[in-house]
């Protein structure tokens, strides 16, 4: 059994797909249409044959109250590796993302969280050298 | 307004204020990874809560909505009230 796809409703999938491809800087992988929506994700170009992200449409009633409480008290609903936390916190910075939490020292690894302008907490993470 | 005495006797709820004294503006989830990392208390985010829904009563914190999230604050205002009932006298060094 492997993991291949996990999924994070958005808000627009089109705005989700700019945030995360541009910003993120995630690739497109499958775009797909269904009905008003379209089978949407998004890949790590390291990874390109990895586990997808699916962009899905927010639009049953359960998800919104759902996604408020999350964010309400700062929980992220995915997490995605980075190398260098310190170097992504400065570029995404640039580019505008607000973060809820600078990168924080957690012991074996720093981590920070960021909001992906789609109603969603994402955290990022970075293994120590020396840990894993 | 609850009793700030009885907010502060509580080493959680001490620990939480010492983490917004050093960052202020933080979320629940930020403030239960800070307690769990480096206090190791594994408390539940309902615990956790609650303790600060009593800090936030006796006025020693302050939530505010940033966008769709909730950020606390560190409030030391009722803590003057300590001064105020047992001001600090200046000693006179001489008398060591």
């Amino acid at each position: 059994m492997r993991l291949n796809l996990l999924s994070v409703f958005v808000d627009d999938q089109r705005a989700a797909l700019a945030f995360y491809t541009d910003v993120l800087g995630f690739t497109l992988k499958r775009d797909i249409p269904l009905g008003d929506a379209a089978w949407l994700t998004v890949v790590s170009p390291e990874v390109p044959d990895g586990p997808e992200l699916l962009l899905e449409p927010a639009g049953h009633p359960a998800v919104t109250p759902y996604r408020e409480a999350l964010m309400a008290d700062g929980i992220p609903l995915a997490q995605f590796t980075v190398d260098d936390l310190q170097a992504e916190h400065a570029r995404l910075t640039a580019r505008g993302v607000t973060f809820t939490q600078p990168p924080t020292d957690i012991g074996n690894a720093w981590m920070a969280v960021l909001d992906d302008t789609c109603g969603n907490l994402i955290q990022l993470i970075a293994m120590k050298p020396d840990a894993d | 307004m609850a009793d700030v005495y009885k907010a502060l006797d509580d080493e959680t709820r001490r620990l939480i204020l010492d983490g917004l004294a050093a960052r202020d503006g933080q979320t629940l989830f930020e403030i239960c990874t800070t307690l769990t990392v480096r206090h190791g208390i594994g408390s539940s985010r309902q615990a956790i809560s609650q303790h600060l829904a009593v800090l936030e009563d006796a006025g020693l914190v302050t939530s505010e909505r940033r966008g769709r999230t909730k950020l606390h604050h560190f409030d030391p205002a009722p803590l003057a009230e300590i001064h105020r009932r047992w001001p600090q006298t200046t000693k006179d060094s001489s008398c060591d």
